[in-house]
């Protein structure tokens, strides 16, 4: 897990200017593994303040997937960061994840509590999911 | 004699920017181009000025003090209320009351008047517009007393459909509530003729002023209107503080609203009688500090003057308008003829969200999202606005900044 953020940090250390990470990231908004729709529901609904966040997760071969969506697109890029983290990850990987990148590349402030983006919660859901599937031991989706 | 078309002063922008500190600060490496007085505007030097010579010399405990400092401070305090008195052109001081704000004015008579007069059935009449702080207050005092929420609409431009609120108001109205000033659009409505319109029906009326006092000059006398709110830190004071103006009629037939001390007259565990006003309404040691710094705020737009304040506000909200229609596929929200200090937009579809991030790494600071409006944003079916607001500081070099912040931030986003 720590390489993939490694790798994330090496890339937004090529860029000379806030524009440059700002395209980049609206751009990865546009990768986004995106939730199905049947689940793109108030039930899967993290409520920020601002933009909306929806995410499922599943557990397939001992690793959790995530799928998401916003309806704002650098929200819907840093969701992407995120996932590409965590994505593919072992249950109790997630659960203690310490996403250092974020403030390594100059984004903390997305993740500020005071920002009402939903991100922060986000992270929060996808860690307990980390914990709910450890505690299940088997392959399923929640939800 | 004083012709009423003599031209209004022009603000002197390079003395009004030098006394905001604030304004000459760095955000993501870009000069600050602050556009959010709506939600808060900056303080001058001379506001803190004040609170600090207060605290450095001045203060003590008001009103109980037989010692000479007490007696300046309660002068202080006294004077600061005064003030407010004069800026909005009260009767009486005893009918200005000391809150933490408008949103606790707004709570303070939905309170005090809804257990006095709500009766089941009973109907508060407000519109589509209003800041939640001027329907969540009403909705509790509402369910408590059986009394209902009656919402008058507004037309795409955010005017206020009169015909259709004034359909609305029947025997059963007990208080007709209202913004003066839209937070989230800037509309300015027409307040004289509600006020007038409830009254023939004998119905008191509240106008939320939070928007409206930073902008417009404010007489509630000649408004005749019944309550009025607004919070000291949206005109250049202190947050903390602002002042509920309430006829004295009312204010004599309403409730306490907090108890506590100052506000009592004697208690006994028996029975406890009140204090007079506004003492009646101010339960516990006020803000004295946030009084006089609202006096001071009060000053120094007296020291600009209103009208020259009014009509800056008038040149930058006509200049934003006008650039920001030039940018394609910009859609300003709220177009009412008549307007003050703030707008709303949408850049094509994209999420305001997106919009303010961009504009925050430019230095831009405004407000994404619902404005505390969500039934306004609800009804326009979108999830919020970008709004640009207005204080005296700025000037058309931050619209120009704004402008080709949103022009950059629409090629980034696509």
């Amino acid at each position: 897990m720590n390489e993939i953020q490694e790798e994330i940090i090496d890339e937004f250390s090529l860029f000379g200017d806030w524009m440059e990470k700002y395209e980049y990231i609206i751009e990865l908004g546009k990768t986004l593994p995106l939730i199905d729709e049947q689940y793109k529901t108030d039930d899967h609904l993290i409520r920020g303040c601002q933009s909306r966040v929806w995410l499922h997760a599943g557990l397939k071969d001992g690793k959790v997937e995530f799928t998401a969506d916003s309806d704002a697109v650098i929200t819907k890029g840093l969701i992407a960061l995120m996932i590409r983290v965590l994505s593919g990850q072992k249950p109790e990987d997630v659960a203690k994840a310490d996403l250092y990148f974020i403030d390594r590349i100059g984004l903390k402030e997305h993740l500020s509590p005071t920002r009402s983006n939903g991100l922060l919660s986000m992270v929060k859901q996808m860690k307990l999911y980390g914990v709910a599937f450890a505690a299940r031991g088997e392959d399923s989706d929640i939800y | 004699m004083t012709p009423a078309t003599e031209p209004v002063r022009p603000v002197d922008l390079q003395a009004v920017r030098s006394q905001f500190p604030i304004l000459g600060r760095k955000m993501n490496g870009q000069p600050l181009v602050f556009l959010d007085s709506a939600a808060s505007s900056q303080k001058p030097v001379s506001v803190l000025e004040a609170m600090d010579q207060y605290y450095l010399t001045r203060h003590a405990n008001v009103h109980r003090g037989v010692y000479q400092l007490s007696q300046e401070a309660t002068e202080a305090f006294e004077q600061a209320r005064r003030a407010v008195q004069g800026f909005i052109n009260a009767a009486s001081d005893r009918e200005i009351i000391f809150t933490r704000g408008a949103t606790e004015g707004i709570n303070l008579v939905a309170s005090s008047f809804g257990r006095q007069f709500f009766k089941p059935g009973d109907e508060i009449v407000l519109s589509r517009l209003e800041h939640h702080s001027n329907i969540v207050p009403w909705q509790l005092i509402a369910e408590q007393t059986g009394a209902k929420i009656r919402v008058a609409p507004i037309n795409e431009a955010g005017e206020l459909l009169l015909d259709e609120w004034e359909k609305l108001l029947n025997e059963r109205t007990k208080m007709v509530t209202i913004a003066h000033v839209s937070n989230a659009l800037g509309s300015i409505f027409p307040v004289e003729e509600l006020i007038a319109k409830a009254h023939e029906r004998d119905i008191p009326v509240l106008l939320d002023g939070a928007q409206a006092v930073p902008h417009l000059p404010v007489d509630v006398q000649a408004l005749d209107v019944d309550f009025y709110v607004f919070s000291a830190h949206k005109m250049y004071g202190p947050t903390g503080i602002g002042a509920l103006y309430g006829k004295e009629k009312w204010l004599d037939a309403m409730p306490p609203y907090h108890g506590g001390g100052e506000m009592i007259s004697n208690v006994t565990f028996e029975k406890t009688t009140f204090n007079e006003l506004p003492f009646k309404f101010e339960a516990g040691t006020p803000d004295m500090a946030g009084a006089v710094g609202l006096e001071a705020a009060i000053l120094f737009m007296e020291g600009i003057g209103l009208d020259t304040i009014r009509q800056h506000d008038k040149t930058l909200l006509d200049y934003a308008t006008e650039k920001l229609l030039s940018v394609p596929d910009l859609k300003i929200f709220g177009n009412a003829r008549q307007k003050t200090g703030a707008v709303s937009f949408l850049m094509g579809n994209h999420h305001p969200y997106d919009v303010g991030a961009l504009l925050d790494q430019q230095g831009i600071a405004v407000r994404t999202g619902h404005h505390c409006t969500q039934p306004l944003m609800d009804w326009y079916g979108i999830p919020g606005t970008v709004r640009a607001s207005f204080g005296v500081y700025n000037n058309l070099e931050d619209i120009d900044r704004l402008v080709a912040g949103v022009e950059r931030a629409a090629r980034m986003l696509g």
